[in-house]
């Protein structure tokens, strides 16, 4: 498929952000973000790729090489990155919807005019993708929600989400890995550990994943 | 070993952080002022990465239970030691059962205490820095409370008796000056309106009380968009100017986010993020764009700088 050309910008001295986002977010575009990251790691000077949402972010030492240089080299990576599938591994997420650590379920249930048990079951349907991981240590954007169960962010953010919290944030679906703040809704709790500082390995997603939530139980 | 006697939350064992590591969401983090902890810990002979903390609430109090030495840069702070009383960015020797207080900043707002062989806290995700926001690194994750005992990596302090000195002139803005930050210009800057592009770089802004190691909120003119936009998260690094709905920018610092969404107008350059962690609540801030050219020899400046300090410090070392 032919893809755009990305915008590429400063992000500082000792960094450039390449845009590829054309509106909404696509897969296609995803595949190619990932396949220019892990290039992008090869060029000489390059410190950190990290990619967002149809967009990377490529840090770079500035006593090593120029803007300029770093830039139209991702352009010619982007140009003829081959997007295969990334051999991402599977998990299986089981979730305890509703009651006290889901609070949000039932009103996000009527907000999709559903019951509880329709909107959970669409819910566990639907196979995820984590397309990034950031904001938070461990924090997947999740790509995937089926759109009828997609609930605008809360206006104001609570201050406290605890960690292991299923929860949905306009058209995405994504599940804390530490407690933090989150304007998100809370559908669901789950004791996998997303985020270990001790491990070799302390994120347990990584881009390319994906997910199926599990009804551990349900509390409507 | 050392105690702490008087301290608060904002008070954090830090070293260089966690670089490498922003595609996992775990920030770069570690000292906001990273030379003047790099320069503490040269002075004392220290490994780049040893860990020392970051004072930005005092009076700050330890004793020390061992003799060993102890230096203390950053910000302009009355600094004693046994009231022995030493200039600003000194390392000096302490002794068992002796006292070390920094007392509030003339100038500045971040102190960093090193001591000879660094802290001993256990590398966590690559270092040794405090992630407050991750609840990680450093003691116990957490910030520090009055009465912790930290321990020391062994070490052998090769000071005169006086203690030995940095000269950093830069690091004195006269009284009253607003503090100058060199910019570049980000990826939505041309969607901003040309009144929001004039005042970004033509107005003063204020560090208002939202400022820690996450980022600071200013206060200023109102910044709008010529047009609505809506982005997709990316990645963002230390230094980056977002500009909210509301119009007023938040500067992203050391444990920002790694992914943000909004509008960004600028960067500050890495060789001037040390101006930020040493402007307190209330400090009036400029900014001023250079070119990505001006803005790498900055930073090559600063490089250069600490290698010939380190130079000049490497007769010491020699024993004997």
């Amino acid at each position: 498929m032919a893809v755009a050309a990305p915008r590429i910008s400063l992000a500082g001295s000792g960094a450039l952000l390449l845009d590829a986002a054309q509106g909404a977010f696509s897969d296609a575009v995803q595949h190619r973000v990932w396949a220019v990251a892990n290039a992008a790691l090869g060029l000489e000077a390059v410190r950190e790729a990290v990619p967002g949402m149809n967009n990377l972010l490529v840090l770079f030492d500035p006593l090593a090489a120029t803007a300029a240089d770093i830039g139209a080299r991702l352009g010619s990576l982007w140009a003829k990155a081959d997007a295969a599938e990334v051999a991402g591994r599977r998990h299986t997420i089981p979730v305890a919807y509703g009651g006290a650590d889901g609070e949000d379920l039932a009103a996000w249930a009527a907000h999709c005019g559903m019951t509880a048990e329709e909107a959970v079951r669409r819910h566990t349907d639907a196979t995820y993708t984590v397309a990034a991981v950031g904001a938070m240590p461990g924090f997947p954007y999740l790509s995937g929600l089926d759109p009828r169960l997609a609930w605008a962010r809360r206006g104001t953010p609570r201050f406290k989400v605890a960690e292991g919290a299923v929860i949905i944030g306009g058209a995405q679906a994504g599940i804390m890995p530490i407690t933090a703040p989150s304007g998100w809704h809370i559908i669901g709790h789950t004791d996998v550990k997303l985020f270990d500082p001790g491990s070799e390995t302390p994120v347990l997603l990584r881009p390319g994943d994906t997910i199926r939530f599990d009804i551990a139980s349900l509390q409507a | 070993m050392i105690e702490v006697l008087t301290t608060g939350l904002p008070n954090t064992v830090q070293d260089l952080g966690r670089p490498g590591r922003l595609e996992l969401g775990i920030s770069h983090g570690g000292a906001m002022d990273k030379t003047a902890l790099a320069v503490a810990n040269l002075m004392l002979g220290n490994e780049a990465t040893a860990a020392g903390i970051e004072v930005a609430l005092y009076p700050f109090r330890l004793r020390a239970h061992v003799d060993t030495a102890v230096a203390v840069t950053g910000a302009d702070c009355r600094v004693t030691v046994a009231d022995r009383r030493y200039p600003p960015w000194w390392a000096m020797p302490i002794r068992a059962g002796e006292t070390l207080v920094v007392e509030a900043p003339r100038a500045g707002a971040r102190s960093y205490v090193a001591l000879a062989g660094g802290i001993d806290v256990p590398l966590v995700a690559g270092a040794r820095a405090t992630d407050v926001k991750g609840g990680f690194g450093g003691l116990e994750g957490r910030g520090l409370s009055r009465g912790d005992r930290l321990r020391l990596n062994p070490a052998q302090p090769l000071l005169p008796a006086g203690g030995i000195g940095a000269a950093v002139e830069e690091r004195r803005p006269a009284p009253g000056d607003a503090t100058e930050l060199r910019v570049l210009p980000a990826a939505e800057f041309d969607v901003f309106t040309p009144q929001a592009q004039a005042a970004f770089t033509g107005t003063e802004w204020l560090v208002t009380n939202d400022a820690n190691r996450m980022g600071y909120r200013l206060a200023g003119e109102t910044l709008s968009l010529a047009s609505p936009l809506e982005l997709l998260s990316h990645g963002i690094v230390p230094g980056t100017v977002q500009v909210p709905p509301a119009g007023q920018p938040i500067i992203q610092l050391a444990e920002a986010n790694t992914c943000g969404g909004y509008p960004k107008i600028a960067t500050v350059i890495e060789a001037d993020l040390w101006r930020l962690a040493q402007a307190p609540v209330g400090t009036r801030l400029r900014f001023s764009f250079v070119s990505s050219q001006e803005a790498t020899e900055a930073l090559g400046a600063r490089c250069r700088w600490l290698d010939s300090f380190a130079a000049t410090l490497k007769p010491m070392r020699q024993p004997g």
